[in-house]
């Protein structure tokens, strides 16, 4: 029997039941190990249920610190007799079934090329506990404990994290240490020497966090000073306005009258949330919506009016699987074009495309400067990976000395002394007007809001001429924004190459893995991560540099590609797409494969 | 539209309120809305209620819809800032503006398309939050900008002016208001200035969701016979609940009642209502009371007017959402960034 050996660099998969209780025990193990200075990844796989459909739950450990999903599992650990068949086929040669014996399985539905690991789960928390709701909860505790004694995991650092996980309820750390024990005392005795998969100590950590990217995006929005949230109810943003809430109620809780400095409303659907957002914006206050594709779908009118009324707003859309209902509980990046040109007549939108839970952090943050400075709708787009996964990353920084750019406001003082107030008439020469907050003087500077067309000083008018002059100036504006939105990231390979490759998003940790194990094959590659939208020329000089370009994403149509090609006007020959869109995490082992088979073609054919 | 400039000369004499203001000074832009249409005068009797109510114009923000109502607000205020938004939800981004800055008196103009089709879920939503608005449909039953399909307020039975008929039931914003919580609701019809300049500056004083339906016949397209919406058949069948006056504190009352007629409510900002009974059985602080009796009225043809209910101990959408004391838009870093402190917690609970 082959058996996979491996330290500190394996895939380890639960498949379990929805609604069983199984996510926070799953959490605990994840998190052990990087208590044990290991890098971990976790992926959360479920559907649109609350029980009793399959879940699963991937953890990668790394003592490399390759954090994307890698692809493959080397321990299943099987508690969903539903998903059998599938689970059991996923798992790679010499790798390893942990599963509940309790019952007998017939001969045939295991296979021989994989190492059998049974433990009669249900029987031992069965014969452990009364209670049919404890019997199943401490057998997910229980499996817990023995598999970090077939991994080798210190039981002090579970021992620990089930206080912390419990200090509020401490009648509960007792019975979850017992179980934890139960579960270990159990593997000792009758498991040993069974696995070779095994976790050392490390320092590979070190100041890293994990965090899932909606918390992240919450706690954006907080430090970035919203005060008003509307957002209506949708997987897989829902957790960016519970995060917001929840920080809100640490953070912004005015010591003294125990009132609060925000305002949180559920609204009746997202058509009411941006509309709430736009008043808000309108009147000073910074404001945001989470959402996402069904989301971007309905509030299209709205975003129009934004931008034509030159409205400031922020939109999290945490991407997941469409069209339609589509995958709602599966990653993808499929809405770029919906938000790039959302609504009708001729729109641009800003884009900001953060690729993990602290650029999300930060680009939330700065959406609220952006969209105030240019006066139009920011769209912060991520996605269900970065969203709902927990993600090791670098913690998060924050300059105290940092001040809000709060854009062209004219004061009363300004107006009193006055300076010339035209709505929509280019002072400076960035295409960004002035604006007047209502309430501001009681004899200048009012002006009427609408989505019709109007002159420099706010008058309706159907002119052309008019009408024309405003888009123009529009357009210019948009060129402005090119300056002041994140750079894109480039980087050089270490040996001359001969093709670039572009990636954005969730994307980036796969990515970097790929590029490691591409040069050590001799792919050299450079490459060019993609942070935002309008383009700035780096984006266009990067493509001109190289014959071929690899465009890797994560949708069907290769829309970032359309984009490019529409905005910077490049051959699309130029380019080769690497399309992941099965709405799982695309992987290092996909990208790696899509480019060595590109590459060898392309050396194949220079030969020939 | 603003395409004519107003003149600027007043007659000398021209009545100012306490701040110094004229009637001309709450006026807007020269309305392009058909000769006799009844929105204008709803435009007039705004102006007049904030005119008397001594309000600073620019602390007033207007928003709307679509349509020939959501247009108005151009043609008042026009030191206010104004917000002609999308078609229906007005109520969304009137939620949003209060929420930004709760200091200004917001005003929500819309009308029978824009709130009882396509807005009104945002209308009863809006309502249903609490937002401290006074909102105003100009209800004609009609759409006019559009040229004369019937609105979902039109009656069962009504006739087009092109001679359609409505086979399809009508929708009651003021029954619906009751039911999802406005604190203030009132029924005008835009004939009636005497009924409508009180009645609105009643709904300004209330520190609530304040709804007020007004009648409004359109003379293009819903003036004929046939229409329920027509200036004849509105004056024909209109049943007034109460009188209203609304005046100032310690102003001295100018006109004796008979007793057991007239009822003096304190409002909010100081002011006085007198409320003058018509029906004598009528009680508008009834809630319930009022929904009866609007129904039992409907089903013999009668449109009830007047201040229909009123809560005066209402509760706003700040208040639900406890909101400091200062407007959100006033805010700092200084008062909303937890700064590199709060990050490092922030941090340490995520290791």
């Amino acid at each position: 029997m082959p058996a996979i050996k491996s330290v500190n660099d394996f895939v380890v998969k639960f498949a379990n039941v929805n609604g069983s209780g199984s996510a926070s025990a799953n959490e605990m193990f994840a998190r052990s190990i990087l208590r044990m200075g290991v890098p971990v990844t976790s992926r959360n796989i479920f559907p649109s249920n609350i029980q009793g459909l399959p879940t699963w739950y991937e953890v990668r450990i790394s003592g490399k610190g390759w954090l994307g999903r890698r692809g493959g599992v080397d321990l299943m650990v099987a508690m969903n007799p539903q998903t059998w068949d599938k689970d059991i086929a996923s798992i790679d040669p010499g790798g390893y079934l942990f599963y509940d014996s309790s019952r007998p399985i017939p001969a045939s539905k295991f296979r021989d090329d994989i190492n059998i690991i049974r433990m009669p789960l249900t029987e031992i928390s069965n014969a452990a506990y009364k209670d049919p709701r404890q019997r199943q909860l401490f057998k997910n505790i229980i499996y817990i404990g023995a598999l970090a004694q077939l991994l080798g995991i210190e039981p002090e650092v579970m021992e620990k994290l089930i206080g912390e996980q419990y200090s509020k309820k401490e009648a509960l750390i007792a019975p979850n240490q017992q179980a934890l024990r139960m579960g270990h005392d159990y593997a000792q005795e009758h498991l040993a020497d069974i696995c070779s998969l095994k976790v050392e100590r490390a320092n590979e950590v070190g100041k890293r966090i994990f965090v899932t990217g909606n918390d992240a995006a919450g706690l954006g929005c907080v430090y970035g000073g919203a005060t008003v949230a509307a957002w209506y109810p949708i997987t897989p943003s829902t957790s960016v306005a519970e995060a917001f809430a929840k920080h809100c109620r640490k953070y912004r809780v005015d010591a003294d009258s125990a009132k609060n400095k925000f305002a949180i409303v559920q609204s009746e659907d997202e058509i009411s949330a941006i509309g709430t957002v736009i008043g808000a914006s309108w009147n000073g206050a910074r404001a945001f919506t989470a959402t996402s594709g069904p989301g971007i779908s309905l509030m299209q009118e709205f975003l129009g009016l934004a931008y034509f009324a030159e409205v400031p707003a922020v939109i999290i859309d945490v991407q997941r699987g469409g069209p339609s209902t589509g995958m709602p509980t599966r990653t993808q990046q499929a809405d770029l074009l919906i938000c790039a040109y959302a609504s009708h007549g001729d729109t641009k939108h800003v884009l900001l495309i953060p690729e993990d839970p602290r650029e999300l952090f930060e680009f939330c943050a700065q959406s609220f400067d952006l969209a105030e400075r240019l006066q139009t709708p920011i769209f912060v787009l991520e996605d269900l990976d970065i969203g709902m996964n927990d993600w090791l990353c670098e913690p998060f920084t924050w300059d105290d000395k940092r001040v809000y750019d709060r854009g062209k406001v004219m004061t009363a003082e300004e107006l009193e002394a006055g300076k010339t107030f035209g709505r929509y008439l280019d002072v400076d020469g960035d295409a960004i007007p002035y604006r007047t907050l209502p309430g501001t003087h009681p004899s200048k500077g009012a002006y009427f809001t609408r989505g019709s067309s109007r002159d420099r000083f706010a008058k309706y008018s159907e002119e052309g001429a008019v009408y024309q002059d405003n888009m123009q100036r529009l357009l210019r504006k948009f060129e402005t924004a090119k300056s002041l939105v994140p750079a894109p990231v480039i980087e050089k390979a270490r040996e001359k190459a001969k093709c670039g490759v572009i990636y954005f998003g969730s994307t980036a940790p796969a990515m970097r893995e790929a590029l490691a194990a591409l040069a050590a094959d001799g792919i050299h590659l450079d490459t060019m991560r993609l942070r935002a939208f309008p383009f700035s020329e780096a984006v266009t000089d990067f493509i001109n540099a190289y014959d071929q370009v690899f465009l890797v994403e994560q949708n069907r149509d290769a829309q970032m590609r359309s984009l490019l090609v529409n905005e910077c006007g490049i051959d699309p020959a130029r380019f080769i797409s690497i399309l992941h869109y099965d709405g799982q995490v695309i992987t290092a082992r996909f990208i790696i494969a899509a480019i060595a088979e590109r590459m060898s073609l392309t050396s194949r054919e220079a030969a020939e | 539209m603003t395409y004519i400039a107003k003149p600027k000369l007043r007659h000398p004499g021209i009545p100012v309120n306490k701040l110094g203001f004229t009637h001309r000074d709450y006026e807007g832009s020269i309305s392009t809305l058909c000769a006799g249409c009844g929105h204008d005068s709803i435009s007039f009797a705004i102006i007049q209620a904030c005119f008397e109510l001594n309000i600073e114009p620019h602390r007033v923000a207007k928003l709307s819809g679509i349509g020939c109502s959501s247009k108005t607000p151009d043609y008042l205020l026009g030191q206010s800032h104004g917000f002609n938004s999308v078609h229906g939800r007005m109520p969304s981004v009137l939620t949003g503006a209060n929420l930004a800055n709760k200091e200004l008196l917001y005003l929500g103009v819309s009308g029978d398309g824009d709130s009882a089709s396509i807005g009104l879920g945002q209308f009863v939503h809006c309502v249903r939050r609490g937002v401290n608005m006074v909102y105003i449909t100009e209800n004609n039953g009609v759409y006019g900008l559009t040229k004369g399909q019937f609105s979902a307020t039109a009656d069962k039975g009504s006739k087009s002016k092109a001679g359609g008929f409505n086979a399809d039931s009508p929708l009651d914003l003021v029954s619906m208001a009751l039911m999802v919580g406005a604190t203030f609701v009132g029924r005008s019809f835009s004939g009636d200035k005497a009924q409508m300049v009180p009645l609105i500056m009643a709904a300004m004083s209330h520190p609530g969701p304040a709804f007020i339906d007004i009648v409004s016949p359109c003379v293009a397209f819903n003036n004929h016979a046939g229409s329920t919406k027509a200036y004849d058949f509105v004056r024909e069948h209109n049943e007034a609940v109460n009188r209203l006056d609304v005046m100032e504190p310690r102003e001295a009352i100018k006109v004796e009642y008979a007793p057991g007629t007239t009822e003096e409510v304190a409002l909010h900002d100081g002011s006085t209502l007198r409320l003058s009974k018509v029906a004598a059985d009528y009680d508008p602080f009834d809630r319930i009371g009022a929904m009866n009796y609007l129904q039992s009225r409907a089903a013999v043809g009668e449109l009830v007017t007047g201040l229909i209910y009123m809560d005066n101990a209402a509760k706003d959408m700040h208040a639900n959402l406890n909101t400091v004391d200062a407007a959100l838009n006033r805010l700092s870093e200084k008062d909303l960034c937890p700064g590199a402190a709060g990050l490092a917690a922030y941090n340490a609970a995520h290791s």
